[in-house]
């Protein structure tokens, strides 16, 4: 009964939220339909001619758009895979590590990066890359010639991937770290009396309790698979990497901001967010049915 | 494990240590080498001759810096945008997050009210409607750009959600029983004793508004409201980075001021530098804890 009086006041702490949801997520979700439009911006979406799927038919003939579409999933694909396995190997490693100070501190430090913007990240790693700059001291130094990365067509993508990684996979460890708080010790003791090495306690122990985890994070992350990371791409970018580097975001962006194809932009993205959406239906869908994953 | 003292263990103990070595270097070199450049002569930085230590070490960087109106001017509306961003994210978090952390017994929309927050945070129109949005409703060059579309920070929600159910029950039994309403439970039981999700939830929408250059790049026409991100992003990297051409690179890296370009970023992450280690020991247990489900 009580539970009644308490309605009102749980609407009246969800109304200023859910009113700014309405209207910077829900509002802009009918700005989808001027992907169907001729948009003009001084029109607006009431005048702006209807032209039915030309939009995504011009997109389909336009050569670019397999470049992206392929860039995209392939620089996403990497570095899910990277993202992936380096944490669960280094939460392993680290596992292994005994003492404890040193341990908190390095994860202190691979913890940090995450933290750091792409911005200031690129120009970083501008700055390392450049042909006098640290990354080519070192390549000179093993007697190579001086790459310009950022500006390599062959480079640029492993670039991107590497620097992601980089950046997370500190972070990343934090979910197995926890992972492993939980084992129990016995399982280790148990283990050494029965004379298994430290390489053995890992191979039968460590990684097979971490597999779940490894599974829900894999599944989960299916999702991504068009997210490429318009951050990191947008700051690193140049005209000459377009052909590896271009991905749908940064197109979208290019296209609708910079050359105001309103219509073209906006049936991009809604391609994107459709894809993505169903994909992440899917991976939730056999999280929750495989690992009992639920979101809340 | 401390009776396995055998030799190969121990070598294995120190290649681990050396390795973890090497790992810490990957990430403290570039930073490290920033700071380095920042406070060096800037012919030497140009020449490329600068990598762990200040060479011909001066402050002239800083000093543009400060007496340079418009980066003042975006590390203030930075400052601004995170005072004002993370406010209102924290008290919308909480606000949300209380009624859905009750059973769908106690309130019964909840699952409905949950499912729009994860649609919101799964699907969106995209980046041109609300481009469009924002421009009709005239908020170009305002502040309020910057916070109001990202005002609930659904992913923090969900956090404090889960944090929440994972409170006793008895302990909100016990608040009923005393005749606690809903707003004194949350503000005098709920808030106080979640402080390690709050930390978390709160050192990510810092960094979030301090991090964010994308919308200050799209809503903020000049240059005098960009937030510091944007000032970077325009004046720092697009810079260097768009013009890229194998023949111009060498002229613009001369062109380009180093020491001052690496000052602006050391500047830029300084703030998270020093925020980071104050909340950094919260956050591992928060994100723990709010990841309990029952």
């Amino acid at each position: 009964m009580k539970f009644r009086a308490n309605q009102v006041h749980y609407h009246m702490m969800l109304l200023p939220g859910l009113l700014l949801l309405v209207v910077f997520s829900i509002i802009p979700m009918a700005g989808i339909v001027m992907a169907f439009q001729d948009f003009k911006i001084g029109l607006g979406i009431w005048r702006s001619p209807w032209i039915g799927l030309q939009n995504f038919k011009y997109l389909f003939e336009l050569s670019d758009s397999r470049v992206i579409f392929y860039n995209t999933i392939f620089i996403a694909v990497f570095k899910i895979i990277g993202n992936l396995f380096v944490p669960l190997t280094f939460a392993i490693l680290l596992n292994e590590l005994r003492g404890r100070i040193f341990k908190r501190f390095v994860q202190t430090v691979v913890y940090l990066p995450h933290f750091l913007s792409w911005v200031i990240l690129s120009g970083i790693i501008v700055e390392m890359t450049t042909t006098d700059g640290l990354v080519n001291q070192v390549v000179k130094a093993f007697g190579g010639e001086p790459i310009i990365f950022l500006a390599s067509n062959q480079w640029f993508p492993f670039i991107l991937i590497s620097s992601d990684v980089w950046k997370e996979f500190g972070f990343g460890t934090i979910i197995y770290l926890a992972a492993l708080t939980g084992i129990n010790p016995a399982l280790y003791e148990a283990a050494v009396i029965d004379g298994a090495s430290r390489p053995q306690q890992i191979r039968y122990i460590t990684l097979p309790l971490l597999v779940p985890t490894f599974i829900l994070l894999a599944t989960l992350s299916i999702g991504n698979v068009l997210n490429a990371g318009f951050d990191q791409v947008f700051n690193l970018y140049n005209p000459l990497v377009y052909e590896s580097g271009d991905i749908i975001d940064t197109y979208v962006y290019r296209a609708g901001l910079i050359n105001a194809q309103f219509g073209l932009a906006t049936a991009v993205g809604l391609m994107k967010s459709v894809i993505s959406f169903l994909l992440i239906i899917v991976s939730y869908t056999l999280a929750s049915r495989f690992a009992n994953y639920r979101i809340f | 494990m401390v009776m396995n003292r055998t030799l190969s263990a121990r070598l294995a103990q120190y290649a681990l240590v050396i390795f973890m070595i090497l790992v810490l270097l990957t990430c403290i070199i570039p930073i490290w080498h920033t700071v380095a450049v920042s406070f060096s002569h800037k012919s030497y930085a140009a020449a490329g001759m600068v990598d762990f230590w200040p060479k011909g070490f001066n402050t002239i960087a800083y000093q543009q810096i400060i007496a340079d109106p418009v980066f003042v001017n975006s590390f203030l509306v930075s400052v601004k945008r995170v005072l004002l961003g993370g406010g209102i994210n924290f008290l919308l978090a909480v606000l949300m997050a209380y009624p859905l952390s009750r059973s769908s017994q106690e309130f019964r929309f909840r699952n409905i009210y949950m499912w729009f927050l994860v649609f919101t945070m799964l699907f969106s129109g995209g980046i041109i409607p609300l481009y469009i949005l924002m421009k009709t409703l005239g908020m170009f060059n305002s502040i309020w750009a910057l916070v109001l579309p990202g005002a609930v920070p659904v992913f923090n929600v969900i956090l404090l959600v889960n944090f929440f159910r994972s409170i006793p029950k008895d302990l909100v039994e016990a608040g009923h029983m005393d005749g606690a309403g809903p707003w004194y439970m949350l503000f005098r039981v709920f808030i106080p004793i979640s402080t390690p999700a709050l930390a978390t939830i709160t050192l990510f929408s810092i960094v979030g508004h301090w991090n964010a250059f994308f919308d200050g790049l799209i809503f903020m026409r000049t240059p005098e409201h960009y937030p510091l991100q944007t000032y970077i992003q325009q004046l720092v990297v697009q810079l260097n980075t768009q013009n890229l051409d194998s023949s111009q690179v060498e002229l613009l890296s001369k062109l380009s001021n180093q020491t001052l370009n690496a000052a602006k970023l050391v500047v830029a992450m300084v703030p998270i530098l020093i925020v980071y280690p104050l909340i950094q020991r919260h956050f591992i247990h928060g994100i723990m804890l709010g990841s309990v489900k029952e």
